[in-house]
């Protein structure tokens, strides 16, 4: 229990020893992409494998999302001949996609993040520029 | 007798009056309507609905836009398809009737839609990104040099441009529009006709708008001409004609100039949709190779028209990233700061000395300052309030500055990390009362903690974001 905080834990006790920012990578265009350079403040909480496979899977989801194919092909016609109505209606499939990721970085949070004293943001709050890493201190260890 | 002194003087009698003085932070926050994120929308746009309606804050032309197009085809409806009707073909009302409808459904969306707006940099990212670059002047009035960052776009040097209003690095093809305050992605330009910014979530809805316009002008155009000339047959003359029916000539005279207009217009813009080029992009000449060199060419486009079409036209319609019907936490972190002290159950009211002193120092400040105002450029409801607080924090600072800090502070950005989400608001503010002395003074004294509802907040907004407007 010393080393490991679960999720509420962490929000109710825990304080902040500083925020780690992943930003965006725009080498492929304008699509959402993050980088998946380790930054370097998360060396000593967190394996790089486990983060690069985060920052990848997130990465999969938004080109998911933002995939030109024939779905949103058909998506976007059939908005266009209603004069764009059904979007007042229907969910489209990006914020299908976006419930997905809030789903999966919950799910690492819970899982991978918290009981190594971390918190995940998840980029739409912060308008899909970055995604925010909180480091919690972990008083348990004593200064760190 | 100090017994029953102290047996009439009981403790719940003891711990009311302490409250009571300041009643108004605890309950008044409790009541106090929870505010949404557009009411404290840094930008200098208005909002409608609850939030559900975005106009830039002129709204420019838009109603002469829409007074012209309603009155026009009124008109035409009224005086125009009844002859037409009878003479021509019964169709011609309802082809007129589905453009109409066509041309104002899009109207009315591109006017109201957020067009990718993109959220400022909350405290800390802006810090971050300071950090980064080569000379952190973050407080100083003077303005550095710009700062960009090259980034390669499909083997293309693409320069990313710092914006000093949204402390971000504007991603590509974002341009900050100053009428409205915002930088917005995939910027077009900003319309006056309808009254708002044209961005990468509103393209095509005004494309839909200008070519359904081309297409219901030059109907008009063609329907009236046609009704004139029936009329004027048999030797009446084009003048019995104009006699007979004189709001023809008014829609012929609109529908005259607008046809050029429109059909350039919509010509224009189909060219910038086949190329993947933004009117920005054309008008500034970025991947026009100006520089003489043949190895710039839009980085963005796919190289074939049709695919360009779809991407722009049919894309996936993205997000607003604005989320203005989400809930502003910063009540929750005024109400915590005072209890994030080193008090291990202070923010169970144990302790009610603390928390009395803290809230009487809170109201005693607050109350003078809701009725100064940060000159604000949009209708609003109250100034948000930890807004509010931000004035006093330097004078109420001594009392419970003293605060055992756990971590130590990085030049006075870790301080401002303990509550990022509500200064997202009050940053934007502070900067446009240009008091950045302000927020930072209030920044450096809070103390740093993790508000534990406002944690608990975040996640429920979290969820609750992801169901956008």
């Amino acid at each position: 229990m010393a080393e490991t905080h679960s999720l509420q834990d962490l929000r109710q006790q825990a304080t902040i020893a500083s925020k780690v920012f992943i930003q965006r990578d725009y080498s492929s265009g304008t699509i959402c992409k993050f980088q998946t350079k380790f930054p370097a403040e998360l060396e000593t909480r967190i394996d790089k494998q486990q983060f690069e496979e985060t920052i990848q899977t997130l990465n999969n989801l938004y080109a998911e999302a933002e995939k030109l194919g024939g779905k949103s092909y058909l998506e976007g016609c059939l908005a266009c001949l209603t004069a764009y109505t059904i979007f007042l209606c229907m969910e489209t499939h990006y914020e299908k996609v976006l419930k997905k990721i809030a789903k999966y970085i919950q799910e690492q949070n819970e899982k991978v993040y918290a009981p190594l004293g971390l918190l995940l943001t998840d980029p739409i709050e912060r308008g899909l520029r970055v995604v925010e890493i909180t480091i919690f201190e972990d008083r348990s260890l004593g200064s760190r | 007798m100090k017994n029953c002194e102290y047996q009439q003087i009981d403790p719940q009698a003891l711990a009311t009056p302490t409250p009571t003085p300041p009643p108004l932070p605890c309950p008044e926050k409790k009541t106090k309507r929870p505010r949404r994120k557009w009411e404290v929308f840094p930008g200098k746009n208005r909002f409608y609905c609850d939030g559900r309606i975005i106009v830039a804050r002129q709204s420019g032309v838009l109603p002469l836009t829409l007074g012209l197009i309603l009155v026009t085809s009124g008109l035409f409806f009224i005086f125009d398809c009844p002859f037409l009707v009878q003479h021509l073909a019964s169709c011609i009302p309802a082809i007129g009737g589905v453009l109409f409808v066509f041309v104002i459904i899009s109207l009315l969306q591109t006017s109201f839609t957020d067009p990718g707006i993109l959220p400022r940099a909350t405290p800390d990212e802006a810090a971050d990104i300071e950090k980064q670059i080569d000379n952190p002047g973050s407080s100083s009035s003077y303005r550095p040099p710009p700062r960009t960052k090259e980034v390669l776009i499909n083997q293309q040097v693409v320069k990313l441009k710092y914006c000093f209003t949204c402390k971000i690095f504007r991603p590509p093809r974002t341009s900050h529009c100053s009428l409205c305050d915002n930088c917005v992605e995939r910027f077009d330009h900003h319309c006056p006709w309808v009254g708002n910014c044209v961005g990468k979530r509103n393209y095509r809805f005004f494309y839909t708008f200008i070519v359904s316009l081309s297409f219901l002008t030059a109907f008009i155009f063609g329907c009236v001409t046609t009704h004139l000339a029936l009329r004027s047959q048999g030797g009446n003359g084009l003048v019995f004609a104009l006699q007979a029916s004189p709001a023809s000539a008014v829609e012929l005279v609109v529908c005259f100039f607008s046809v050029w207009s429109i059909l350039g217009l919509s010509g224009f813009h189909t060219y910038l949709v086949a190329a993947n080029l933004t009117t920005n992009e054309d008008i500034k000449g970025s991947w026009s190779g100006k520089s003489g060199s043949e190895e710039t060419g839009n980085p963005y486009s796919y190289n074939n028209i049709f695919k360009n079409c779809c991407a722009v036209l049919c894309g996936p319609m993205p997000p607003s990233l604005i989320d203005r019907r989400g809930f502003v936490p910063s009540d929750d972190s005024a109400q915590t700061v005072p209890t994030e002290i080193a008090l291990p159950a202070a923010k169970n009211d144990i302790n009610m000395c603390t928390q009395g002193t803290k809230d009487l120092l809170e109201t005693a400040t607050r109350s003078p300052l809701l009725s100064s105002t940060c000159p604000q450029g949009k209708p609003q409801t109250a100034i948000p309030f930890p807004e509010a607080r931000a004035d006093p924090e330097p004078s109420a600072a001594p009392a419970p500055a003293p605060v055992p800090t756990p971590a130590p502070v990085r030049g006075g950005h870790r301080a401002s990390g303990s509550s990022d989400r509500p200064r997202s608001g009050r940053s934007g503010k502070g900067k446009r009362s240009s008091s950045h002395n302000r927020n930072h003074a209030y920044t450096a004294t809070s103390p740093p903690g993790s508000p534990n509802p406002r944690r608990g907040h975040r996640h429920h907004r979290s969820q609750k974001f992801t169901s956008l407007h």
